[in-house]
């Protein structure tokens, strides 16, 4: 069951208690896996309503300076500097070998000033890569025990915020943010998230938590929702998730990402080298399986009866009633969608078909509001 | 009859069969069960013999004989509906049936006060 002693507790642990939830050990922190209703009801009322995440784990730093854009721009996979001030970037700290120390969302305060949103996991190896290699004049802070996040995530989270007193007109178009308060409390609103559906991460002063909760619960049809529907929502939307499908064995460009690199450009950062000269290994995948039954992390792959990968993460998808699993493919098999694969254990077999993602295709994440 | 095992299955006697399931408190632990697979009709089953799996969305769990027998017979509503677990674990939600028993077996498992005081105690062992 593990020592759950240690454990970091977010500010919300005993409105998480009072609400039925079962606290799991994740990435150092007990968190709520899933409340009363269970993790496949508040997966479908995030799909249908709208839910409330506590993501208090997740750590945020800010860069400033000068030299901010420019220093970002060299340790980061993507482009800072081109980045307008009000916009989101989903970005990658990347080594000297092009694989991925974390993925993060960049946002741009101003031109001088960043906001950066981190995994919970790698915070504290980021905060010293970010340390070491900023130049002096550019100045780093770890906000991440002062700064509580909750996600506000489904197709009714606009409808929110609107009873809550905002303007449809003025809440913030997809991947960007605003500067807004929330009864009072100051806070980081953008319309961004992890589910798929139209959504908004708030960033408040963590003293506050347990008000903004308290207040976003009480609007009509919120529920709160833990970290089994998170991963379940984001499975369905084929996203990454730090340490399965992104991490330090594997390069940016087989995650997948190369599309979004832009490696054709002038623009280096570190790792930019072996990723516009690699022979890529293996890619991602996803696989629809024909049945319930759900791989897991590490269950081979098969095609055509040979060995061809390993399963990076598997569930059962509520919205399709079925198994789905994201899984990465050795460079030399060729896989397209509807390719049969077998994934297979010693346990047992279940055979499936490559698929594209998302899985789930009716997500409202860019809807005009 | 109706015992329990320190695995969370219980076992109940029908006639000359054994019904089989996994307790309510199994369930809920669980969470959501999305797939059940047990042996197929006719398998011989030892004590301690796991008869089937049952996955749940974080999780899977294997699920073992409390007595030993043969499978007489496999719930199939729970293919389609493996829900059918958390809404009703101790009754409609039953995995499989044994016939070829022997009831003697039945006396080193727990009496339903026995499981609840084990549970207790588990509980409250868990906590330090």
């Amino acid at each position: 069951m593990g020592d759950t002693e240690n454990l970091k507790l977010t500010p919300l642990y005993n409105r998480h208690l009072a609400l039925g939830a079962k606290m799991v050990p994740f990435a150092g922190w007990n968190m709520p896996v899933q409340y009363s209703e269970g993790i496949i009801a508040e997966h479908r009322h995030t799909r249908t309503h709208v839910s409330i995440f506590d993501i208090f784990h997740m750590g945020e730093f800010r860069v400033k300076g000068s030299g901010a854009a420019a220093a970002l721009d060299k340790l980061l996979a993507r482009a800072v500097a081109d980045q307008k001030t009000g916009t989101c970037r989903y970005n990658f700290l990347l080594n000297e070998k092009g694989t991925v120390i974390d993925d993060l969302i960049v946002y741009r305060m101003d031109e001088n000033e960043f906001f950066i949103v981190v995994n919970a996991g790698t915070r504290g190896n980021d905060a010293a890569r970010f340390r070491k290699l900023l130049p002096s004049d550019v100045s780093f802070a770890d906000e991440s025990d002062s700064t509580a996040k909750l996600d506000l995530q489904g197709p009714e989270s606009a409808d929110v915020l609107i009873g809550l007193g905002f303007k449809k007109e003025n809440l913030p178009l997809y991947y960007k943010w605003i500067k807004t308060q929330i009864n009072g409390i100051p806070c980081i609103l953008s319309r961004t998230g992890y589910t798929g559906e139209l959504g908004f991460e708030i960033y408040f002063p963590a003293d506050k938590s347990e008000t903004m909760w308290d207040l976003l619960l009480k609007q009509k049809n919120v529920k709160p929702a833990g970290l089994g529907a998170r991963d379940t929502l984001r499975l369905e939307m084929g996203y990454p998730l730090y340490g399965h499908e992104l991490n330090l064995e594997t390069t940016l460009v087989e995650a997948g990402f190369a599309p979004i690199l832009k490696l054709g450009e002038k623009r280096d950062f570190i790792g930019s080298d072996v990723l516009r000269n690699s022979h890529p290994a293996k890619r991602l995948a996803g696989i629809v399986l024909d049945g319930r039954r759900a791989a897991r992390e590490g269950t081979p792959v098969f095609i055509s009866g040979k060995e061809a990968g390993k399963v990076s993460s598997g569930t059962f998808s509520p919205s399709l009633e079925k198994a789905v699993a994201m899984a990465f493919i050795g460079s030399v098999f060729k896989i397209e969608d509807g390719t049969p694969v077998e994934l297979a254990t010693d346990r047992f077999k279940i055979t499936g078909r490559i698929a594209s993602v998302p899985f789930y295709k009716n997500g409202t994440a860019r809807i005009k509001i | 009859m109706k015992k329990y095992t320190k695995e969370h299955e219980w076992v109940e006697i029908k006639g000359r069969e054994a019904v089989i399931g996994i307790t309510a408190y199994a369930a809920k632990e669980l969470g959501d069960i999305t797939f059940v697979e047990v042996h197929p009709e006719g398998t011989d089953v030892i004590v301690g013999d796991v008869i089937g799996t049952i996955e749940s969305v974080k999780a899977a769990s294997d699920v073992y004989s409390p007595i030993s027998g043969t499978i007489s017979a496999t719930n199939t509503e729970l293919e389609e509906e493996p829900a059918i677990v958390n809404n009703s674990p101790e009754e409609k939600g039953w995995v499989c049936k044994l016939d070829n028993i022997d009831l003697v077996e039945l006396e080193e498992l727990m009496t339903k006060e026995q499981y609840d005081k084990f549970l207790k105690e588990s509980a409250s062992s868990s906590k330090k």
